[in-house]
C-alpha cells in the first residue's frame, strides 16, 4: 500500500515536499503544549527564582522592593518551628492515613470481588460514592459529626460506653479525626484499582491452589496478594503523592488547629503566600513539598526495578 | 448449606460496610430537611420530624448560592469542553502523527507528573495578575486548558486506532482535521467520555485554586462559597447541610449517570501504564 507523501516513514520526515515545520502534527500538539508550557512549566521554573527572593507584599506594590536573597528563605525555613510542625503533621498524615486507606481499599476490594457476592456493581458504586463528593462539602458534614456534644460519632461511642472525645478540639485527636475522614473519602478509588487487579488474577491459579488443598486464607496469602504486588506499589505511591498535598480537610475542619496540630505544608504555604503575601518564603515551602514527592517517587521506581515483573498484573 | 451460610454472612458484612460508608451522606440529606435546631437536638435525630425545604430556599433567596451554582457549572463546563478538545488533539498526535522529538517530549511530560501543582501556583498567580486575569473566570479556565494526564489518557487509547484506517482516509483525500473529527473522535469516544467526567468532577470539586483566584463574592464557586458560609453560619447546622447537599448533588448525579465510563476509566488507566 502506498503511503501518501511517505510522511509516515519516520519522525521528522517531510510531508510531500513541504518543509518539516509544516507537519500537521505540530498543529495538533501545539495548543495543548503551549498551554502546559506557559501555565505550568514556566511558573514552575519561575518558582525556583521566586524562592531565592524576598518577594513580599511590598514587592507586589512595586518591583523595586524586590531583592535576591539566595538561600535566606531556606535558612529561615530551617529555623521556623511552624515549618517543622507542618512537616511532622504532613508526614504523620501520610504515614498513617496512607497504609490505613490502602488496607481499607484492599479489604473492600476483596469483599466485593468474592465469588459468592451478588450485586457486585451495586456495592462497588455505593462504596465509591464518597470519592466523587466535594471535599469541602463532606468536610462540613464531618465537622458536625465530630462535634463533642451533638456529633453522631460521640453518640455512637457513648452507646458503647466510650466517653466523649473532643475530636477536633483536642490536639491529640484532631489529626486522627482528619485521617479517619480522609480514609472514608478516599478508599473507594484504590478499591476500584484493586478490583481491576483482582480480575486479572487467572482463575486457573485458584483452581490449582485449591487442588493442592489451599484454603481461602492460604489462597489469599500465596496467590492473590503476591500477584497484586505491582498494583500495590502503584497505588501506594499515587496515594502518598495525593496525601502529601493535604489542604482542604484541615482548612474546612480545623483551620490547622488546635495548637497547629493539623497544620500541613500546603496549608502553611497557602497562609504564607496568599494570606500574608510572603511569596518568596511560600515558594521555598512549595519546593520542600516537591522534594518530598520526588524522593518518594524515586525510591518507588527503584523498588519496582528490583521487584517482581508486572506481566501478570497488566 | 455451608456455602449459603457463607454467602449470607458475606452479604451482611458488605451491607454493613456500605451502610456505614453512605451514613454521613444520608445524614447530610436528612439534616438538611429538618426544621431549624433539630439537627442539634439531644438525643440526636436521624430522620426529620417534619420535612422542610426552608434551608434550601434561604440558600437561594437570602444567601445567593444560585450565583455560586451557576459559576461552578459554567467553569466546570467550559473547562471540560476546552480541555477535551486540546487534550484529544495532542493525545491523538502523540499516538499516531509522527514528528521530530515526539517520544522524548512525551517522556518529558510524563516525568513532569511528579511536580505537584502547588509548585507553579505562586508564580502563576503573579503572572495572571499581570495579565489582569485574577478575579475573572479566565483565571480558573486558563491554567486548566490542557493537562498532561488528559493527553496521556487519550494517547494510550488512540494507539489502538488502526493506521490503515487513517491512511485509507488520506488516500481518499481527507484533510488531517477532517480525519480527526470524523474518524478519531468517534473511535476514541469511550475514553473522551471518561476524560470529560474526570475533568468535570475535578474542576467542580477543586478548592485551592478557585479560592486563590476568585476573591470577589460574585465569582465564587460552590465549594468556596460553602467554606465562606461556614464562617458566618457554623451554628445553623441544617442550613450548612443544605449547602453541602447543593454542592455535592450535581457531581453525584453526573457520577451515577455515567459511572460505567468513570470506573472503567480508572481501571484501565491504572493498569495500562
Amino acid at each position: 500500500m502506498t503511503r501518501p507523501g511517505g510522511w509516515r516513514d519516520g519522525a521528522g520526515a517531510s510531508l510531500g515536499g513541504r518543509p518539516r515545520w509544516m507537519n500537521p502534527a505540530y498543529g495538533f500538539v501545539m495548543p495543548a503544549l503551549l498551554a502546559i508550557a506557559v501555565f505550568f512549566f514556566v511558573p514552575a521554573l519561575a518558582s525556583v527564582l521566586l524562592s531565592l527572593t524576598d518577594f513580599d507584599i511590598y514587592a507586589i506594590a512595586s518591583r523595586a522592593n524586590l531583592r535576591l536573597t539566595w538561600h535566606e528563605n531556606y535558612a529561615r525555613l530551617l529555623g521556623d518551628p511552624l515549618f517543622w510542625l507542618a512537616l511532622r503533621n504532613t508526614l504523620y498524615f501520610v504515614v498513617v492515613a496512607g497504609p490505613l486507606s490502602i488496607a481499607a481499599s484492599l479489604a473492600a476490594a476483596l469483599l466485593v470481588s468474592a465469588r459468592l457476592v451478588r450485586w457486585k456493581g451495586l456495592f462497588r458504586t455505593v462504596l465509591f460514592l464518597p470519592v466523587v463528593t466535594t471535599l469541602v462539602a463532606v468536610g462540613v458534614v464531618w465537622r458536625y459529626a465530630y462535634h463533642p456534644r451533638i456529633g453522631l460519632l460521640n453518640h455512637a461511642l457513648g452507646a458503647l460506653g466510650v466517653g466523649p472525645v473532643d475530636w477536633l478540639g483536642d490536639p491529640a485527636w484532631a489529626m486522627p479525626a482528619i485521617i479517619l475522614m480522609a480514609v472514608w473519602k478516599g478508599f473507594g478509588f484504590n478499591m476500584v484499582i484493586f478490583i481491576a487487579g483482582l480480575q486479572n488474577v487467572p482463575e486457573r491459579l485458584y483452581e490449582a491452589a485449591s487442588i493442592d488443598g489451599a484454603g481461602t486464607v492460604a489462597q489469599l496469602r500465596h496467590v492473590t496478594l503476591p500477584l497484586l504486588a505491582p498494583t500495590f506499589l502503584f497505588v501506594a505511591v499515587m496515594t502518598a503523592i495525593g496525601y502529601f498535598q493535604l489542604f482542604a480537610e484541615p482548612y474546612v475542619m480545623t483551620q490547622g488547629g488546635p495548637a497547629h496540630a493539623t497544620l500541613s505544608i500546603v496549608l502553611l504555604m497557602y497562609g504564607e503566600g496568599f494570606r500574608w503575601w510572603n511569596m518568596g518564603y511560600a515558594a521555598a515551602l512549595a519546593f520542600v513539598l516537591f522534594a518530598l514527592i520526588l524522593a518518594l517517587t524515586l525510591v518507588t521506581l527503584r523498588l519496582r526495578a528490583r521487584g517482581p515483573s508486572r506481566e501478570l498484573a497488566t | 448449606m455451608r456455602r449459603a451460610l457463607q454467602a449470607t454472612l458475606l452479604h451482611l458484612v458488605l451491607a454493613a460496610v456500605a451502610f456505614v460508608t453512605v451514613l454521613p451522606l444520608l445524614w447530610m440529606v436528612s439534616a438538611s430537611l429538618m426544621p431549624a435546631g433539630e439537627a442539634t437536638a439531644l438525643p440526636p435525630r436521624l430522620v426529620p420530624s417534619a420535612v422542610t425545604l426552608e434551608h434550601y430556599a434561604a440558600l437561594f433567596r437570602r444567601l445567593h448560592l444560585a450565583r455560586a451554582l451557576a459559576n461552578s457549572a459554567l467553569l466546570a463546563g467550559a473547562l471540560t469542553l476546552v480541555s477535551l478538545l486540546l487534550n484529544s488533539l495532542a493525545g491523538y498526535a502523540f499516538a499516531k502523527l509522527p514528528f521530530a522529538g515526539r517520544e522524548r517530549l512525551f517522556r518529558l511530560l510524563l516525568a513532569a507528573l511528579v511536580i505537584p501543582g502547588q509548585v507553579s501556583m505562586l508564580p502563576l498567580f503573579l503572572m495572571l495578575r499581570e495579565l489582569g486575569l485574577i478575579n475573572t473566570y479566565w483565571g480558573v479556565i486558563v491554567p486548566g486548558m490542557a493537562s498532561i494526564f488528559g493527553i496521556f489518557l487519550v494517547r494510550q487509547y488512540a494507539l489502538s486506532i488502526p493506521s490503515s484506517l487513517l491512511d485509507a482516509a488520506r488516500i481518499d483525500g481527507a484533510g488531517e482535521l477532517r480525519i480527526y473529527w470524523s474518524l478519531v473522535v468517534p473511535f476514541c469516544k469511550p475514553i473522551l467520555v471518561t476524560l470529560a467526567i474526570f475533568t468535570f468532577l475535578g474542576s467542580w470539586n477543586d478548592f485551592l485554586w478557585p479560592l486563590i483566584v476568585l476573591t470577589d463574592d460574585d465569582l465564587h464557586t460552590l465549594p468556596v462559597a460553602l467554606a465562606n458560609l461556614l464562617g458566618e453560619h457554623v451554628q445553623d447546622v441544617e442550613l450548612m447541610m443544605a449547602g453541602a447537599v447543593l454542592t455535592v448533588l450535581p457531581v453525584v448525579v453526573v457520577f451515577l449517570a455515567l459511572q460505567r465510563y468513570y470506573i472503567e476509566g480508572i481501571m484501565s488507566g491504572s493498569l495500562k501504564e
